[in-house]
């Protein structure tokens, strides 16, 4: 009793989970449900029942309705899927004049603003990519195929790569220095040497064309949002889904809306890319000192001045750390975007990857890699910058980079033209190296690959057998036993507990939506991978965090590694696991641990390090050790920053298993990936994105309830 | 008297939801505890006041007491609940934004105790700034900026970006600004308060310097009572929302009105303070001395002279006119006298 009213907090839990095993032996998993691999939730089956519900037929297991409720939300992806179709294909027709044909036509009036759309994309897109690569679809936009039959010189030419790669090197020298230009002039040359020029230059210039775009629409509603406190009300939700909903799962309606190709890619990436910039440009408006709004209205600003000439260019470093988010993911949707039929890197990797060309596949990942490292270092010497003044400086000096740019773009047609000349009848090595005539190093890779197959393969194999056998599938077989009923009793007691009743609602909705739709069983395989993840992530990143905080240099050195590894796309994790373990569960799995230890250790170590110096002297000066010090001081105070790491850890975890869906699994991924050949998957897709994302937002609620009140108990910020 | 420049009658500012009926409801009578129950903050209750022409107003009191929201009010960066205030005889509640802005851009100039500088315009960019959201054309006000600079001592520097100043470098460039338009009225909000004890001191008389050559109109906050004894033709006493008292500085130490306000006259060195005149006998007795001292100096200054003195002093105006005497042993009890007899 005494125990009971000192730690009421802890009998409850108890309590709570006492309930919820008690539930999971209750309820077992009827005997006549399997686990089949790919199984069609749609295909009628003689031994399920129906009942009508919202006008339409819901079907579910008679057996099981306690172990996965009835899903009465099967009709809502076959609803959006209807709507959309409706909307494309029957909602206000209209007359638009046709210019091929000219004459007018009817057309729903959704699917001819969505051409219209694709169309302008598509034109942006050629437009830049045939200013890099030459071509001639921009000039035929503007005249005809006749027209060009007529004038055969009529071509854009391209850029010879020396003027690209000069031209990069220049602008990374006027953003952040010798060091960044001398990194991107290899980085560059090295793309062109070994053959990868022209996909590179298509993902390039499919984030020159999302990135502006979306940073533009970011910032405007940013701006609206920061104006109304209405419209950031509206937004909020959106932006919370957008942001653990995995980025594969909006590709299904895009599909539909969009069809297939860059352009498609392009509105779907804004859409991807445009949250981050909305909530960093408000929080940059935000952070204005209230002085400096109140000094530019006393100076007279109308409000837009005081937008466009106080505000925006006060907050400007938040905003262009807000373009560098945007520009990180318009490049990881570039590589994904592949799987709508994106030209570039990301589809070269995935052609790799699907022929088990791992030697091609990591040619490709590191040119990725490369050109993630570039950009993000770019953008963000270019949110650190300063601004510099002028004034005083001769013409000369002021320009200097745009004339040594002009000079660089005068040596590069010469050589160029000499190329021409030199190289006569085979490529112009001088004007661009073309795709796989560069050096190649995928035959080196794969032998590598094939010799630590033949070397290794029996220890790979065995503790492949072990992992699955002796830890995964009981793993599994366990989170399959939790029943909906059961697992919402826990999840909705965890809200309770940790932040009353509103943290109970929104979760119980959020667990609700997942248990009433079809795929409760999927869900849990998704959890199990990503929470096997998550704690082998968490260990990890947790000791090496500690670890290295104990010196700085490690410290430093650490953190480092975890910029450079965040900016890869999460696709490109997947090439080494597959080469050393194949197309197993187990690549998926390693390739999550990589990918979650990143959070993991950096929010371990940034924890660690905003302990206050003072309360760590004042420690020491008590005579305190090193361990206790760690123990009793710092462990407890950056907990909180610690836990929101793991939340960062699962966001990423859930991420991962999603994508490893490529290398089979059977889980929520799995049917994305399936919905995204299906004519009729846009629905699906849509739905399984949700509840991907819901899956993310119940531990996202629960930490960060947890975190502030925390926080605000410890008395930190 | 011609009009005064800033007047206030009976401003409320009070922050909540429905703070404007909760005023109505309360008819005047505000009490800050009852309306903190139902959710409302009280900034300002209840400021009356004039300033006139070329006068400093110094708002004094403890942070917290709404001294900055009474500013903010006037200047109306933020609107009064209730009361009404005038600029010149101008309403400034019923001004439309036009109208307001073009008030800002000809009459107002503020000072802020951050500074408030621009971070991405250097220093005559910023000085220059209200002039070119004027629609000045960039010469003319560059050129513009450029004298103030002069003014305020920053040639040489001109070109420097705020990071690259010190505090009170920077805040001459935040004075300077507020200068860039010729303001007639002119607001400083505790704008020495973040800079170092020398530092606050040096920029206080160069203050004072500005103020002799310019003469504008001021309402100047601040925390520090011996900075408003230093600056003040008046002071305004502020605690909780409320004027405590607003007089002249040697009235205010002489008579405090209220407990709160004797607080903080009680370690006052009056001799810094107070003028002949604040304690001269305005009779004149037949045994005077030959020592004469003018109405308007400050005690101390002259202590020593009267203090050497049997006799009683005469007390001449500028025009050596004798308009009263003072006995030595007023002097005495003035500096050491007047302490006692408070405790
Ligand atoms: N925007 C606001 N919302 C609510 N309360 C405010 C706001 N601004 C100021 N206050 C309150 O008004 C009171 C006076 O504040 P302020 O005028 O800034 O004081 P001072 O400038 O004298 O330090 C304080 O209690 C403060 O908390
Ligand atoms: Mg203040």
């Amino acid at each position: 009793m005494e125990l009971f009213k000192k730690y009421p907090k802890l009998f409850q839990w108890i309590f709570l989970l006492i309930v919820f095993f008690a539930l999971c032996f209750a309820i077992d998993v009827p005997e006549t449900y399997k686990f089949i691999r790919g199984q069609a939730e749609f295909v009628k089956d003689p031994n399920q029942s129906t009942f009508v519900f919202l006008g339409k037929e819901v079907r579910y297991y008679a057996f099981d309705v306690f172990w996965r409720l009835p899903p009465l939300l099967g009709w809502l992806p076959i609803w959006i899927n209807d709507s959309l179709f409706f909307l494309m294909n029957d909602w206000m027709p209209m007359e638009f004049w046709n210019e091929d044909t000219q004459e007018y036509k009817t057309r729903p009036l959704v699917l001819q603003i969505t051409r219209n759309l694709t169309a302008f994309m598509t034109f942006l897109i050629e437009l830049i990519r045939e200013i890099l690569l030459g071509g001639l679809e921009t000039i035929v936009a503007f005249t005809s195929w006749d027209w060009i039959d007529a004038n055969p010189w009529a071509e854009l030419p391209g850029l010879p790569w020396t003027i690209v790669a000069a031209g990069s090197a220049i602008l990374a020298y006027k953003l952040g220095g010798r060091g960044l230009a001398i990194f991107a002039g290899l980085a560059m040359t090295y793309i062109s040497i070994f053959g990868q020029w022209k996909p590179s230059m298509q993902t390039l210039s499919f984030i020159l064309v999302a990135a502006p775009l979306s940073f533009i629409f970011g910032l405007s509603l940013g701006i609206a949002a920061f104006k109304s406190k209405r419209v950031e009300k509206a937004l909020y939700p959106i932006l919370l889904v957008m942001q653990t909903m995995p980025q594969y799962a909006v590709l299904v309606p895009a599909l539909v809306l969009f069809g297939v190709g860059d352009h498609a890619a392009v509105i779907i990436t804004m859409i991807v890319a445009v949250p981050p910039m909305i909530l960093l440009t408000l929080l940059g408006l935000r952070a204005v000192p209230p002085e400096v709004i109140e000094a530019g209205r006393m100076s007279g600003c109308n409000n837009w001045q005081l937008m466009f000439k106080v505000l925006i260019p006060t907050a400007r470093r938040d905003i262009l750390i807000g373009v560098n988010q945007v520009i990180m993911v318009c490049f990881s949707m570039a590589v994904i975007s592949a799987f709508i039929g994106a030209k570039g890197l990301g589809f070269n990797l995935l052609l790799a990857l699907n022929q088990l060309n791992i030697g091609l596949a990591l040619e490709a990942g590191l040119c990725i890699s490369l050109i993630a490292i570039l950009l993000d270092k770019m953008s963000l010497a270019w949110a650190n910058k300063q601004v510099d003044y002028f004034g005083n400086l001769n013409f000369f000096q002021r320009n200097k980079n745009s004339l040594f740019f002009g000079l660089i773009i005068i040596v590069g047609i010469a050589l160029a033209y000499f190329g021409s000349i030199y190289f006569k009848d085979g490529y112009n090595y001088l004007f661009e190296v073309p795709h796989n005539k560069g050096i190649s190093t995928a035959g080196f890779w794969n032998k590598g690959v094939d010799w630590i197959f033949d070397t290794f393969f029996v220890y790979i194999k065995a503790f492949n057998t072990w992992l699955i056998v002796e830890v995964l599938q009981p793993m599994r077989a366990l989170y399959l036993r939790m029943p909906a009923i059961a697992t919402i009793v826990l999840v909705v007691g965890a809200g309770y507990l940790i932040g009353g009743t509103r943290s109970a609602l929104v979760v119980c909705g959020l667990t609700l939506f997942i248990a009433l739709s079809p795929w409760w069983d999927r869900a849990l395989v998704t959890t199990y991978m990503a929470t096997f993840g998550v704690i082998v992530s968490c260990i990890i990143g947790f000791t090496v965090g500690t670890l290295c905080f104990q010196n700085k240099h490690f410290t430093k050195f650490m953190l480092n590694v975890c910029d450079i590894f965040q900016t890869f796309p999460s696709f490109v994790y997947l090439i080494p696991v597959m080469m050393l373990f194949g197309i197993t569960d187990t690549s998926v799995l390693i390739a999550v641990i990589v990918y979650a230890t990143i959070p993991a250790t950096r929010y371990t170590i940034e924890g660690l390090r905003s302990v206050p110096s003072g309360l760590h002297d004042a420690a020491t000066m008590s005579g305190v050790t090193k361990f206790q010090r760690l123990f009793k001081i710092e462990f407890p105070l950056a907990f909180p920053h610690m836990m929101l790491g793991l939340n960062q850890t699962i966001v990423f975890a859930l991420f991962m298993v999603i994508i490893g869906a490529f290398i089979g699994t059977e889980d929520l991924g799995q049917y994305i990936l399936k919905a995204l050949s299906d004519k009729k998957g846009a629905g699906i897709g849509l739905t399984l994105g949700i509840c991907v994302a819901f899956i993310g937002l119940i531990f996202d609620n629960l930490i960060r309830t947890w975190v502030d009140k925390r926080k605000k108990h410890l008395g930190i910020d | 008297m011609s009009e005064p420049v800033i007047k206030c009658e009976s401003v409320y500012k009070i922050f909540g939801e429905n703070a404007k009926t909760m005023l109505k409801e309360a008819n005047g009578n505000v009490d800050a505890k009852t309306f903190q129950e139902n959710g409302c903050i009280v900034g300002v209750n209840n400021a009356s006041f004039e300033v006139s022409k070329g006068e400093m107003l110094v708002v004094m009191g403890l942070s917290g007491s709404g001294k900055s929201t009474l500013l903010r009010c006037i200047s109306r960066l933020t609107d009064a609940t209730g009361g009404k205030i005038f600029i010149e005889g101008q309403d400034l509640l019923n001004l439309n934004n036009k109208e307001l802005i073009d008030l800002r851009r000809n009459k107002m100039g503020m000072v802020f105790q951050s500074f408030a500088l621009l971070p991405h315009k250097t220093v005559v960019e910023n000085i220059a700034f209200p002039l070119q959201i004027k629609g000045i054309n960039t010469d003319e006000s560059i050129n513009k900026a450029m004298d103030m600079v002069k003014l305020v001592g920053l040639d040489g520097r001109e070109n420097y970006f705020p990071r690259e100043l010190s505090g009170g470098q920077q805040q001459r460039v935040g004075i300077a600004r507020s200068l860039a338009v010729e303001p007639d009225i002119w607001f400083l909000d505790e704008p020495f308060s973040a800079l170092d004890p020398l530092i606050r001191k040096e920029m206080q008389d160069e203050f004072l310097r500005l103020q002799e050559k310019l003469q504008k109109t001021i309402m100047f906050i601040t925390h520090d009572f011996d900075e408003a004894l230093k600056l003040a033709d008046r002071i305004a006493i502020m605690k909780d929302g409320i004027i405590e008292q607003l007089d002249t500085p040697a009235n205010i130490v002489l008579n405090p009105a209220t407990e709160y306000v004797r607080k903080f006259t009680e370690e006052v060195p009056r001799e810094k303070v107070l003028l002949i005149a604040d304690v001269m006998d305005s009779t004149t007795t037949e045994d005077i001395g030959d020592l004469k001292v003018t109405k308007d100096e400050i005690i101390e200054n002259v202590a020593e002279k009267i203090l050497t003195q049997e006799k009683t002093v005469a007390v001449i105006d500028n025009n050596n006119k004798i308009v009263g005497s003072i006995n030595p042993t007023k002097i005495i009890n003035t500096v050491f006298g007047g302490r006692k007899n408070n405790n």
